[in-house]
């Protein structure tokens, strides 16, 4: 087991409290919620060790252009594929943004 | 299955549990307690590198079932698969505490509790066992004043000692893919032997502890389809009927009574155990 | 052929507490149940000893089957109905040396899982009526068989012995299921309080109410006997001076701290 933490310049601070998948199995669960101004930070506990560079390259995508609303994320990662990964983390952001609306 | 035929499908089996206790509360009541955001996680499982989930696996949601307060405990049988630890255990026994002392204060909290669980987490072995004795002792307190329903639908299945939780319900509710008994099929393999239990051998399996042969036996009370509707409905219909006028594990005499008619020089079968049983458990 | 002697604790505690009291007829030969004196009350004392001609094969070196777990709710649920109207309920002591549950075909077949839960029940319901009910471990307290008898009591007691174990799992399978060689499983259990295998760590947990040191757990002398007695009749005692008939008096532990953080948030947020 690792854990990884990551931070990215962000926008203001969303809000609302978004939760979606579970930690079995080539899954993983993902939880975001409200971030300091200016800051998203992804804590990632994975079962797999020494994969930091895919973790690293795959948040860089979702978070690296510094212009998402401040989240403070959590990953607990039961070994799921890069794939899964990004798929559960866009299901988030949806959901996260529709919450925006609201 | 076409794809009209899967759309109008209601499965409560391939809901997460914090889905599957929506679907039995009245629609816009569901409140969860102690929700992933709470963070109250195991604190074993990290110092044995293992990931945690952040509801350590159980939900606990409180509303209303036709119209009247209810708490749904339901396990998430894919993290662990269903294993009871310390958080998740204190999560379902402190609820049901909860319940019982709503009914003694005039608030009749009624409880159901999903079961898909191999019973207690190994990294967590002698807490996840003493949380699963004050489940028990929580279920019996409870009982005494409203109905708690189990329900194990699958696809875990429920063992261990939340299968000894689930016999001591008011009402049990099953469906065709659920398995309930005591020890797991590997278990009883690695004790007994192969010729006494074969645990890859799913149709022997499923034929002595299946939903249907366990309803079928007498020790389960309602044998559904997986269908949310359907379970929702069994709920209610049992929370109606109220209290049973007997316990099922109460019936000691009658089950001494049949057990003292089993064969035990001839192995069983699961024709057999319909048979025995179907002359009930009155003594 | 004479009947093999098999070494059980659960045995000698149920006839060094008892005494020449005469076991209640009509159980079966893996259950002994006696009504004999405790602090000059009547109290019923239940022990679970091994049967080698038991007849449910996989139920021949004290484990808890079929017809062991519903006679124990027999055992316990006679003692309610007996006592029904009575203003003092009779004291249970159940005597705990089992090595586990039963694993065999019958026993799934024919419901053993309904069995304990008969027994668990029973106890359940023993001390919600106002009986006081003490566990006292005197060997093996495994898994399931703990759970449907012992483990609903007021009080736990236990010797503190090497041959006194609480667990979840039997070593052999632990170490099977989890991939590790017993040696390792034991020093890897050691480091974590929940998964150890002797009663000091389990202590750690705060679900004893006494751990007893210096005791002879296999040979106990008469000093030894004045002494668990003793002890008894002090559980009896804090018993019957506490107000509740639950289990929160397990709560507080060490080791345990989790329980209680969950149980006052729950109780803030319900």
């Amino acid at each position: 087991m690792e854990i990884i933490n990551f931070s990215y310049p962000a926008a203001a601070t969303a809000h609302g409290q978004i939760l979606v998948g579970v930690v079995g199995s080539g899954d993983l669960e993902v939880l975001l919620e409200a971030g300091q101004t200016g800051a998203t930070t992804v804590c990632v506990t994975t079962s797999v060790d020494g994969c930091q560079p895919v973790w690293h390259a795959l948040l860089e995508r979702f978070f690296g252009s510094g212009e998402g609303p401040a989240l403070r994320v959590e990953i607990n990662d039961f070994g799921a594929t890069p794939g899964v990964v990004s798929m559960r983390i866009a299901q988030a952001l949806e959901e996260m943004n529709a919450a925006q609306g609201k | 299955m076409n794809s009209q035929s899967l759309l109008d499908r209601d499965s409560f089996i391939e809901l997460n549990a914090r889905s599957r206790a929506r679907a039995l509360l009245d629609a816009g009541s569901f409140r969860e307690l102690l929700g992933p955001f709470d963070r109250m996680t195991s604190p074993w499982l990290p110092r044995q590198g293992v990931v945690v989930q952040a509801d350590d696996g159980v939900i606990v949601a409180k509303g209303l079932i036709d119209g009247q307060p209810a708490v749904v405990l339901a396990i998430e049988g894919t993290f662990q698969g269903g294993s009871l630890g310390e958080v998740a255990g204190a999560k379902i026994a402190g609820a049901l505490e909860l319940a019982a002392e709503d009914n003694r204060r005039g608030t009749p909290t009624r409880a159901v509790i999903l079961f898909e669980t191999g019973g207690v987490r190994l990294q967590e072995a002698n807490l996840g066992l003493a949380a699963i004795a004050e489940i028990h002792a929580a279920i019996v307190d409870l009982r005494r004043y409203q109905p708690v329903i189990g329900v194990t639908a699958g696809t875990v299945g429920c063992f261990g000692g939340m299968s000894i939780a689930a016999a001591l319900c008011s009402y049990l509710i099953v469906c065709r893919e659920a398995r309930l008994g005591l020890n797991g099929p590997a278990v009883i393999e690695q004790e007994a032997g192969i010729e006494e239990y074969d645990s890859r051998d799913k149709p022997f399996i499923w034929s002595f502890t299946g939903g249907e042969q366990r309803f079928n036996s007498g020790l389960v009370d309602a044998y559904l389809e997986d269908d949310s509707t359907a379970i929702a409905a069994q709920v209610r219909t049992f929370l109606r009927q109220g209290r049973p006028d007997s316990l099922r594990s109460d019936c000691y005499a009658g089950f001494l009574a049949r057990l003292a008619e089993v064969d035990t020089r001839v192995q069983a079968t699961p024709a057999a155990v319909r048979e025995l049983y179907k002359k009930g458990f009155q003594a | 052929m004479s009947r093999p002697t098999v070494h059980s604790r659960g045995a000698i505690w149920f006839a060094a507490l008892t005494g020449n009291t005469a076991p209640c007829a009509g159980y079966p030969a893996s259950l002994l149940v006696a009504d004999s004196t405790l602090a000059g009350k009547t109290a019923r004392f239940i022990s679970i000893i091994p049967d080698s001609d038991n007849r449910f094969p996989r139920v021949r070196n004290g484990e808890i089957g079929l017809v062991e777990g519903w006679s124990l709710a027999r055992a316990v649920q006679e003692t309610i109905a007996a006592d029904r109207d009575a203003a003092t309920k009779r004291p249970i002591v159940a005597i705990v040396d089992v090595a586990s549950q039963a694993y065999g075909r019958r026993e799934e077949a024919y419901g053993i899982h309904q069995a304990l839960a008969g027994a668990a029940g029973a106890y359940a319901e023993a001390r919600l009526a106002g009986h006081p009910v003490i566990a006292l471990i005197v060997g093996k307290a495994m898994s399931g068989a703990f759970l449907a008898h012992g483990y609903q009591a007021n009080r736990l007691i236990a010797l503190d012995d090497p041959g006194v174990l609480v667990h979840a799992m039997g070593k052999a399978a632990a170490a099977r299921i989890t991939q590790r060689s017993v040696e390792d499983l034991e020093a890897f259990a050691a480091t974590v309080p929940p998964m150890a295998y002797d009663i000091a760590n389990y202590q750690t947990l705060g679900l004893l109410w006494r751990l007893l040191p210096g005791i002879a757990a296999d040979a106990p002398s008469d000093a030894d006997r004045v002494r668990v007695n003793e002890t008894l009749a002090a559980a009896l005692a804090d018993i019957e001076s506490d107000a509740t008939r639950d289990l929160k008096c397990r709560l507080g532990g060490v080791n345990r701290q989790a329980s209680s953080k969950v149980r006052e948030m729950l109780t803030q947020q319900w």
